[in-house]
C-alpha cells in the first residue's frame, strides 16, 4: 500500500534534486530552467498527494494554478535567455559574469 | 455576493483593466511615439486610485470567501506602493526618453507588477499571495532586461529570473507543506491550527520554507546575492522602481504572513527574523564601504535598511508592526529623492554611477548638493532628521518586546553604515578637483529631489500624520 509518506518522500527528493541542480550546475542555463521546474513539480506532487489524502480538492486547484504561473515563467526565462545570448554568445553559466556577486 | 466580492477589488480590476486597454491602444497607434503618454497616464491613474483608497476605505471587508482582506494595512501599503510607483515613473519619463529605453511596454509592466503588489498585500490565502507575488515578480523580470541590447541588463534580468524563480519554489513548497498540515491554504484556517504553541513539526517546516521565500524578496541576508547585480546591472529608473514599491509590498506581505497566518506562533519565527535582521543589518553596512559604483551602493544601503524594517517585525507586537510600516514609508520617500538625484547625474548625456564624480559638486550645484546630504544625512539615520525617527521607532519596539540585544546591534549598525554616507557628502563638499558632472537640469527630478528632502526636514514635526495611519493599521494586522 502507497501511503501519503511515500508520495512526500518522492516529492522532497525531487525538491532537493532541483535545489541541487541550482547550484551545483556550472554548464548550462537551460539545466537551471529544468531545476526550477523539478523544484514546482514537486510542490505540486505534494499538492495533490495532501488534497487527495485528506479529501479536499483546494490542494488540485492550488496545483493548477501552479501550472500555469510554471508555464509562463518558463516562458519569460526563455525569452531573457534569448536575449541574453544575442548579447554574449553563449549560456553557460560561467559566463554569467559581467558584475561579480 | 458576487457583486459585494467584485466591489471590494474594483480598484485592483480597474487597474488591470487600464493596463489591458493601454497595451491595445500602444499596439494599435503609434507603438514607442505614445509611450511618454501611457508613462503620465499610467502615473495619473495610480495617484486617482490611491487617492481613491486611501479617502475612501474604511473598516475591514473580506472578499471571496476570506481571500482577500481590504483592511487599513493593505490600504496604508496599497498608498505607498501607488505614490512610490507614480512618482518613480514621472521621474524615469525624460531620462528613458534621452537614451531611446522609453518602450510603451515600460509603464504597463509597471502597472501589472504594481496590481500584483496589490494583490500580496491584502492576501488572505496561499493561493492569492502566490498569484499576487508571481504577477508582481513575472513583470520585474522583464523590466530588469528592459535594455535588450545591453549585456548588463539582460544578465541582471537573467540572475534576477533564476534567484526569483528559485525563492519562488522555496515560499511554494513551505506552502504546500503548510497546505498539508494545517488542512486549509486560508490564513484564518492556518492561524486556527497553527496557534497555542504547538505547532506541528511539518508546520514549523512550512513555516520556515515560506519565511526563507519571503526573505528573498525582502532581499534580508543570506538571501540577497541577488541584490547588487541586479541593481547595477537594470537602467537606472528600473534600480529606482526596485528599491522603492516592490520592497514595501513584499515587507507588507511578510507581516500579513506572520501576524494572520501564524500570529499564534511569535516564539517560533522571532528568533529567525532576529536573526535575518542582525544580519542584514551588518552585512549592508560592511559590504557598502567597499563600493564605488552608486547603485552597488544603495543596493546595500536597501539591505541594511531591510534588515531595521524586520527588527520592527520580529518584535512580534502591535507596535512592532507601526514600527515597520513607518519606518518602510519613510525609507521609500527617502529613495524616491536619492534616486531622483541619481537620475541626474550624467556627463556628456552618458549616466554616472562613480562616486568619485561627485567631486567638488557643492560648488557648481548647491542648492542639489545640500538636498542630498539632507538625503545622506536621514538614511543614515542622523537626528533630527526624518530617517532618525524611523529608526528609533524599530528600535524602541525591539527594545520594549525584549530583544535589546538587537537593538543595541542595530544602534552600531546604523554607525558603521553611517561611514559611506558620510563619504559622499565629503566628495561632494571636500573632494579633489575632478572630472565635472553637466546636465541633469530636468525640472522633474529637481522637484522630486526637493521635494524628498524637503519631507526629510519638515516631517519631523508630526511626520506628517503617517504614525496615526500606521497605528491604524498594525492594529488591525495584530489581534
Amino acid at each position: 500500500m502507497i501511503g501519503l509518506e511515500h508520495y512526500l518522500t518522492v516529492a522532497a527528493a525531487l525538491f532537493v534534486i532541483g535545489i541541487f541542480g541550482l547550484f551545483l550546475n556550472r554548464k548550462n542555463v537551460i539545466i537551471l530552467l529544468m531545476s526550477i521546474e523539478l523544484i514546482l513539480l514537486s510542490v505540486n506532487i505534494n499538492l495533490v498527494a495532501f488534497s487527495s489524502f485528506m479529501g479536499d480538492l483546494v490542494g488540485q486547484v492550488f496545483t493548477l494554478f501552479v501550472l500555469t504561473v510554471a508555464a509562463a515563467e518558463a516562458a519569460i526565462g526563455l525569452a531573457i535567455l534569448v536575449c541574453f545570448f544575442r548579447n554574449r554568445g553563449t549560456i553557460a553559466v560561467e559566463d554569467a559574469n559581467v558584475m561579480k556577486g | 455576493m458576487i457583486q459585494a466580492d467584485l466591489t471590494i477589488i474594483l480598484p485592483e480590476i480597474l487597474l488591470s483593466l487600464y493596463a489591458m486597454a493601454a497595451l491595445l491602444f500602444g499596439v494599435y497607434t503609434g507603438k514607442d511615439k505614445v509611450a511618454p503618454l501611457l508613462t503620465w497616464t499610467t502615473a495619473g491613474a495610480f495617484v486617482l486610485v490611491a487617492a481613491w483608497i486611501g479617502l475612501n476605505g474604511e473598516g475591514t471587508n473580506v472578499a471571496f470567501g476570506g481571500m482577500f482582506h481590504d483592511d487599513a494595512f493593505a490600504r496604508f501599503a496599497k498608498v505607498t506602493i501607488l505614490l512610490s510607483a507614480a512618482a518613480v515613473l514621472l521621474m524615469s519619463q525624460d531620462y528613458m526618453e534621452r537614451r531611446g529605453l522609453l518602450r510603451f511596454e515600460y509603464p504597463i509592466l509597471v502597472s501589472l507588477s504594481v496590481v500584483g503588489m496589490m494583490v500580496m498585500v491584502s492576501a488572505g490565502d496561499l493561493m492569492a499571495l502566490y498569484m499576487g507575488l508571481e504577477l508582481q515578480s513575472l513583470a520585474l523580470y522583464v523590466i530588469a532586461s528592459l535594455r535588450r541590447d545591453s549585456l548588463k541588463s539582460t544578465e541582471a534580468g537573467l540572475k534576477y529570473f533564476i534567484l526569483g524563480a528559485l525563492s519562488s519554489g522555496l515560499l511554494l513548497y513551505g506552502a504546500s507543506l503548510v497546505y498539508g498540515y494545517a488542512g486549509t491554504t486560508l490564513f484564518s484556517g492556518i492561524i486556527a491550527a497553527a496557534g497555542e504553541g504547538q505547532m506541528s513539526l511539518g508546520l514549523l517546516f512550512g513555516l520556515v520554507f515560506v519565511m526563507s521565500g519571503l526573505a528573498f524578496k525582502v532581499s534580508a541576508v543570506p538571501f540577497h546575492m541577488w541584490t547588487p547585480d541586479v541593481y547595477e546591472g537594470s537602467p537606472t529608473p528600473v534600480t529606482a522602481f526596485f528599491a522603492t514599491a516592490p520592497k514595501m509590498a513584499a515587507m507588507a506581505l511578510f507581516a500579513r504572513v506572520l501576524h494572520d497566518a501564524f500570529g499564534g506562533a511569535t516564539a517560533d519565527w522571532q528568533q529567525i527574523l532576529a536573526l535575518l535582521s542582525v544580519l542584514s543589518m551588518f552585512l549592508g553596512a560592511i559590504a557598502a564601504i567597499g563600493q564605488r559604483n552608486i547603485k552597488r551602493l544603495m543596493a546595500f544601503s536597501s539591505i541594511a535598511h531591510m534588515g531595521y524594517a524586520l527588527m520592527g517585525l520580529a518584535a512580534g507586537t502591535v507596535f512592532g508592526v507601526q514600527a515597520m510600516l513607518v519606518y518602510m514609508a519613510i525609507y521609500v520617500t527617502m529613495n524616491v529623492g536619492t534616486f531622483a538625484f541619481i537620475l541626474s547625474m550624467e556627463k556628456d548625456g552618458q549616466p554616472v554611477t562613480d562616486i568619485a564624480a561627485l567631486n567638488m559638486y557643492a560648488k557648481r550645484e548647491p542648492g542639489r548638493a545640500l538636498a542630498m546630504l539632507i538625503l545622506l544625512f536621514s538614511l543614515a539615520g542622523v537626528p533630527p532628521l526624518v530617517g532618525f525617527f524611523g529608526k528609533f521607532y524599530v528600535l524602541r519596539a525591539a527594545y520594549d518586546a525584549g530583544l535589546a540585544w538587537l537593538a543595541i546591534a542595530g544602534v552600531i549598525a546604523s554607525v558603521i553604515g553611517a561611514f559611506y554616507y558620510l563619504r559622499i557628502v565629503y566628495f561632494m563638499y571636500f573632494g579633489d578637483e575632478g572630472e565635472e558632472l553637466d546636465g541633469g537640469k530636468s525640472p522633474v527630478l529637481w522637484a522630486f529631489l526637493m521635494a524628498s528632502a524637503a519631507a526629510m526636514l519638515f516631517g519631523v514635526v508630526n511626520l506628517f500624520g503617517i504614525e496615526g495611519a500606521a497605528a491604524a493599521a498594525a492594529a488591525t494586522l495584530v489581534n
